[in-house]
């Protein structure tokens, strides 16, 4: 346990060195982070702007959707917050810097996390959370709806963190191949964004026993909006997010040490 | 020839990297699903929404994505190297050379697009059409409209691109005018949302912007939607915007470089 409070210091230590040199040009960091609202808020616009056309999309309302969207970019927004640097490990590999990496006495997921932290992707996490806000006005509230959503962010957050490394992986074996990770981190928070009855049933029992991205937030919504399953899949899934959460971790810390041990460094 | 000769080491240098190139088809393919779905949702409800039946809107989903990468709308490019080069001092090399700079990025440019539209374009393109029900270009005139709309958008594009990346000659870092001028690109563009379900007013706006050439004006194209006049009108505005930008782009060029202190002896 120990050492995962040490884990957690070292990373606050070198993200913090990386906050107080981005702050050091702060023209260039305002303007980034304002960009990255515009940039993750145009899904969002996309959507409202279809709205001036239909009044329901897959059976479900615009504040409905944004409660979708507004979960899903929460999630993502926290892990790509926390690990968001991890998609650059492929760099790293051919810059020979991981080896610079192996040698420190600090975990080494902690540090490729940890390196390039950039404070303004939590332009995504303030601008999905107003959408999130606003949506969860029209929620009728009760004490165990709070909890699952509560539990729901943190399973996004999660299951999103553990996709980014898996994913991310692939890069020990082609290092220049890292937009594959996009199609399930980025493509996976684009296709959350929408009620999953737009997509074919196959499709959605794979995102929810194969690839588990519906926990992030389409059956802990379902309970929230106290809907019935519109595939007729068990109520109890709506519950189930923290239980996807936690398999997802399982794999990760079987494929990220897998990962490690197969790179071989570029160096003579 | 010159401008070919670069235009083709380009080409050569983008494709390179193979593995990239495989990914970024899987990451195409895989938005282009998850689009073609949400589009089709959205069909099922107005089935007649700007003009578009259901096989359009997917469709243009599948233009969208194989033009992503090759109009470079999230920026990339040649453009890209601009900034670091005016930074490091570089940019004195390129001014040196008995060529045109305007004309030497754009060339290079060009050949980086050619790539992308022949693999990131076409194979993305190909799992689109065995997935859904897709139109394809009906008439001659289409077809001819498209290679000349397709390397106009490049080039508005392109001139966009490197208008940004000029930034740096005053601002030592482009990446904040880079990343707001792709929040431009991608809503204006119809890439976000296509430009002829926007509403009445704000549609207008759009279509006459320049970044309706990436995407809206070649897709019209495609489906057949602009044929005769209209095609020719859409022609007419992508090459009046490719002149202004780059006549702009040359402006500035022309200011830049009577300003430009190159660091070191």
């Amino acid at each position: 346990m120990s050492g995962a409070l040490v884990s957690i210091a070292r990373y606050r230590d070198i993200s913090g060195m990386w906050i107080r040199s981005s702050l050091a040009y702060p023209v260039s960091f305002w303007t980034m982070t304002l960009g990255s609202v515009f940039i993750t808020g145009l899904d969002f616009v996309g959507i409202w702007l279809m709205f001036a056309t239909i009044d329901d999309l897959g059976g479900f309302g615009l504040a409905e959707i944004g409660l979708l969207y507004g979960a899903t970019g929460l999630g993502i927004g926290l892990a790509d917050l926390v690990v968001g640097s991890v998609e650059r490990i492929g760099a790293k590999v051919r810059l020979g810097t991981l080896d610079a990496m192996m040698v420190r006495p600090v975990p080494l997921l902690v540090q490729v996390c940890a390196d390039e932290f950039q404070l303004r992707r939590l332009a995504r996490i303030v601008q999905t959370a107003v959408v999130f806000g606003w949506a969860a006005t029209y929620v009728e509230w009760t004490p165990l709806r709070a909890l699952v959503a509560v539990e729901m962010v943190a399973s996004g957050g999660v299951i999103f963190f553990c996709l980014f490394v898996i994913f991310s992986c692939v890069q020990f074996w082609t290092s220049d191949a890292s937009e594959f990770a996009n199609a399930f981190t980025y493509g996976g928070n684009t296709l959350t964004q929408y009620p999953l009855t737009v997509f074919p049933g196959e499709i959605v029992k794979t995102l929810t026993f194969v690839l588990p991205l519906a926990f992030v937030n389409w059956y802990p919504c379902l309970y929230l909006l106290g809907r019935d399953d519109p595939f007729g899949l068990p109520a109890w899934l709506q519950f189930a997010s923290p239980l996807a959460a936690l398999m997802l971790v399982g794999l990760t810390a079987v494929v990220w040490p897998a990962g490690v041990r197969h790179y071989t460094s570029t160096g003579s | 020839m010159l401008y070919v000769a670069v235009a083709t080491r380009a080409f050569r240098r983008y494709s390179t990297y193979t593995a990239a190139t495989l990914a970024g088809i899987f990451t195409n393919s895989v938005f282009g699903i998850i689009y073609s779905y949400a589009y089709l949702a959205l069909w099922a409800q107005r089935p007649d929404a700007g003009g578009y039946d259901s096989v359009d809107a997917v469709t243009y989903v599948w233009i969208g994505q194989a033009l992503l990468m090759t109009v470079a709308l999230w920026g990339g490019g040649t453009t890209d190297d601009l900034p670091d080069r005016i930074r490091s001092g570089d940019i004195a090399i390129d001014l040196y050379r008995p060529v045109g700079l305007l004309g030497w990025y754009l060339a290079g440019d060009l050949g980086r697009a050619s790539y992308h539209l022949l693999t990131r374009g076409l194979a993305p393109t190909v799992v689109g059409a065995m997935l859904f029900d897709l139109r394809l270009p009906s008439t001659p005139q289409a077809v001819l409209g498209l290679v000349v709309a397709i390397p106009l958008a490049v080039i508005v594009s392109f001139a966009v691109r490197f208008l940004v990346a000029c930034t740096a000659f005053w601002l030592l870092d482009a990446s904040g005018p880079r990343l707001l001028s792709a929040v431009l690109a991608i809503f204006f563009s119809g890439m976000a949302l296509p430009l002829v379900i926007f509403p009445d007013g704000l549609r207008e706006v759009a279509l006459a912007l320049p970044w309706a050439s990436y995407l809206q004006t070649p897709a019209d194209i495609w489906l057949g939607k602009r044929t005769g006049w209209s095609l020719l009108g859409g022609l007419g505005l992508q090459a009046l915007w490719a002149v202004v930008l780059l006549a702009c782009c040359q402006l500035v060029l022309r200011t830049a470089t009577r300003k430009v202190v190159v660091q070191g002896g």
